[in-house]
């Protein structure tokens, strides 16, 4: 099969990371040969940050570059406009409905665009968007927000619910568990 | 068992592996997780440790080595530059047990303050230099480099990127060797380099690298895959890995998994083969300069940059002029550069040296930040440790300025090498103030222990600095602490010892709010009666407050409840 290209996006702090190593731990599971690549360091500290994950019979480059994402998963609005052209004609973008202020919008040196969810569905990509935030504090924790985008779309993935589970159960500390399994079942009945 | 390992890990896992005993290293992004991970494997069979800086942890793993164990340690690549005094010598009296020194450069500076590129490090200092290009050669090439290492009696570099240290990919483990500690003999004339041994020395280091070379030509680390011959591609590390995409097998390729020394009859033949010749080498033209010494034509840095990352989008259409189609959002997007998060203890700090106006001469951590808009109060950042020595510089050359200056710098960082510029400042007498922000931990590398907040890389106790007495030790009498949370306390003791005429260290001390063992207080919310709108609380620059119709608000999903937005708020419209 062709390399199949996922982008993780959002603001740091909002737990990308472990999205993305979950999303990897399942295509492990279905032998496939994978590649997730993280951004760590000063980027980290409530920037925007994107995570890709490759895979395919054999992924050579760890990167997705612009025009090649078949699907684009974004924790905040604004951080879906900016990675949209990353996205692959024809390709999905599952979005939060969550919107982050970026500084330069908080001192007012800029604005944060308006109806951006509306504007996304008129460049003819096939557009979700969901309110994870609000799922994941209907399941005990606003952090639990990745595992409920996670929730979101696995109902469109080859994967089944067991697969995505044992995934999250490895990834994910022990205490946290119960609320981020509590997030993914709540988000999963959503038709992504 | 197959993982899918970071690229990090799967050094980890090779040291681990390869029978390596000891492993010392300072953290340095992308190169931290490597100690992280191997300090989870038994420290009985591989203690790990994180040294004060680069330079302490490359002599810590020459003094094991000599000893008799493979020993290893990692750095990013400005750390090499503080180890390199260490590192050019070890060359000289090569190894005992193997030794072998990672170093992650950060093409595309992700978190770095420059681009430099390590194998002129290994050019410098006539040592091998190999370079994985994903996790799988991570583990294997970590298990070879012991191999060579002990073979040829010299260190071996690792070079590592960002995309290769910072991807997972999967890796199939092995057990550990059992590799027994060499016996140690005194031999003066390979580990004491004084002129009279140095000097012989140094022929044995030029005969070595001509042993390399040859080992080169036919080492199983440089690899031809022939497809089409019209274009050939000469190309190592991560930069393989995007050619091989771009290209598939519309090229062939010799990928270098040794770019140190560099094979002359492998290149010779493989360019023979081919039609067009291109170099593809993030950063610096070292294969390319190489190729054209042999007097090869190829296609390099005139037509791929010199500067950042290259992908397989980049590589598609320098080669085959081929653009991948993509849609545009249509309109600006704000920029989300990174911030001090909420509830930082930095921020306060920052906010008033803006306020007073001072000319802050900064340094590498989190504080770094400091720099960026709305506190915009740092006026430089060369690398660690020069917040005090610049400031001393400053002070010195031009001192009617003294009374607005500061040097800030975090606690790691003063003991990596904050702590000798303040030796200077006390010895060589200059009237400068230096604030230590102590957050108890090294931040920006995404939490490691430090020698000053009394943890191991295990977390268990250890003795702490006390930086207190340090800095009396070293002859600064006025040393006093203070909580960055009190604002009007931080600015009295600034303005106080600004204007005293004496070297003076103000303690910030507050530990960073990311921390586990920190308890967080409720967020903060805005009384939208009593706001009137005047955005002071937006002076701080925190994450965590916005204005939305004229009023601020709060986003409790941030707000640790620091309270330093209520002490700017005049109205008193923030409350618990």
């Amino acid at each position: 099969m062709e390399t199949k290209a996922i982008m993780i996006v959002g603001v740091g702090g909002q737990g990308t990371l472990l999205a993305s190593r979950i999303i990897g731990a399942v295509l492990l599971e279905g032998g496939y040969d994978v590649k997730v690549s993280e951004v760590h360091g000063m980027s980290q500290r409530g920037g925007s940050v994107v995570t890709y994950v490759k895979y395919g019979n054999k992924v050579y480059s760890p990167v997705i570059e612009k025009g090649e994402a078949d699907l684009i998963l974004s924790f905040e609005e604004l951080e879906a406009a900016r990675w949209l052209p990353y996205l692959k004609k024809g390709g999905r973008l599952v979005l939060n409905t969550q919107r982050i202020n970026p500084m330069p919008v908080i001192t007012g040196a800029a604005e944060y665009p308006e109806e951006i969810v509306e504007k996304l569905k008129k460049t003819g990509a096939d557009i979700t968007a969901v309110d994870a935030l609000k799922i994941a504090e209907e399941a005990g924790s606003a952090k639990a927000v990745n595992v409920a985008l996670l929730g979101v779309l696995s109902g469109s993935t080859e994967f089944g619910e067991d697969v995505w589970e044992k995934a999250i159960e490895k990834c994910v500390p022990e205490k946290a568990l119960d609320i981020n399994k509590k997030a993914f079942r709540l988000a999963r009945e959503i038709k992504g | 068992m197959t993982k899918l390992m970071l690229g990090n890990q799967a050094i980890a896992r090779g040291l681990y592996e390869a029978g390596v005993k000891l492993v010392s290293s300072y953290p340095g992004t992308p190169s931290t997780e490597i100690t992280e991970y191997a300090s989870s494997y038994d420290k009985n069979e591989m203690y790990c440790e994180w040294a004060p800086n680069e330079k302490v942890a490359c002599e810590t793993a020459i003094g094991a080595s000599v000893a008799g164990a493979r020993s290893f340690c990692a750095m990013k690549h400005v750390g090499l530059n503080v180890a390199a005094d260490p590192l050019y010598t070890a060359s000289y009296t090569g190894v005992n047990g193997g030794l072998v020194i990672a170093v992650a450069d950060d093409q595309g500076m992700h978190s770095s303050q420059n681009e430099q590129d390590s194998r002129n490090h290994a050019i410098g200092a006539k040592l091998p230099m190999i370079e994985p290009s994903d996790s799988a050669e991570c583990k294997e090439y970590a298990k070879l480099a012991y191999e060579l290492s002990e073979k040829f009696d010299v260190p071996v570099l690792l070079r590592l990127s960002t995309r290769v240290s910072h991807s997972q990919s999967l890796v199939e483990e092995e057990e550990r060797a059992n590799i027994p500690v060499r016996p140690y003999e005194k031999n003066i004339r390979k580990y004491v380099m004084m002129p009279a041994f140095a000097k012989p020395k140094h022929v044995t280091v030029e005969k070595r690298t001509l042993e390399l070379i040859q080992y080169a030509e036919n080492c199983p680390l440089n690899t031809v895959e022939m497809h089409d011959a019209k274009i050939g591609v000469i190309t190592a590390g991560i930069a393989y890995q995007y050619a091989k995409e771009a290209l598939g097998e519309k090229a062939s390729y010799l990928k270098l998994g040794m770019v140190n020394p560099l094979p002359e009859k492998l290149i010779r033949d493989f360019a023979e083969k081919v039609e067009e010749l291109y170099i593809i080498e993030e950063l610096d033209p070292v294969i390319e300069n190489h190729v054209r010494k042999l007097g090869i034509s190829c296609i390099g840095k005139e037509r791929f940059t010199l500067i950042g990352e290259y992908s397989q989008r980049y590589l598609k259409e320098k080669i085959l002029g081929v653009k991948t189609e993509c849609t545009d959002f249509g309109e600006d997007i704000p920029v989300r550069p990174p911030v001090m998060c909420a509830g930082c203890p930095h921020r306060g700090i920052f906010y008033t040296l803006k306020k007073l106006n001072c000319i802050v001469s900064g340094d590498i951590g989190c504080y770094t930040l400091g720099a960026s808009a709305p506190l915009q109060a740092m006026d430089t950042t060369v690398c660690m440790g020069a917040s005090v020595s610049g400031l001393h510089g400053m002070n010195k050359a031009v001192p009617q300025d003294e009374n607005k200056r500061v040097a800030v710098i975090g606690d790691s960082t003063f003991i990596h090498s904050g702590v000798t510029g303040l030796i200077n400042i006390a010895y060589n007498r200059s009237n400068s103030t230096v604030i230590v922000l102590d957050n108890s931990i090294t931040g920006m590398t995404g939490h490691q222990n430090n020698p000053a907040n009394g943890k191991d890389i295990y977390g268990d106790p250890a003795c702490a600095v006390d930086l207190e007495a340090l800095c009396k030790a070293v002859g600064i009498n006025r040393v006093r602490i203070i909580d960055p949370y009190n604002m009007s306390e931080a600015e009295a003791a600034i303005k106080e010892e600004l204007s005293t005429e004496e070297p003076s260290v103000i303690i910030s001390r507050r530990p960073c709010a990311l921390l586990k063992s920190v308890k967080h207080k409720p967020a903060l919310k805005v009384d939208t009666d009593k706001c009137v709108g005047c955005k002071m609380c937006l002076k701080i620059g925190c994450p965590a407050i916005s204005v939305t119709g004229g009023k601020c608000v709060i986003d409790h999903t941030q707000c640790v409840g620091c309270g330093i937005c209520r002490e700017m708020c005049k109205p008193g419209a923030i409350t618990e």
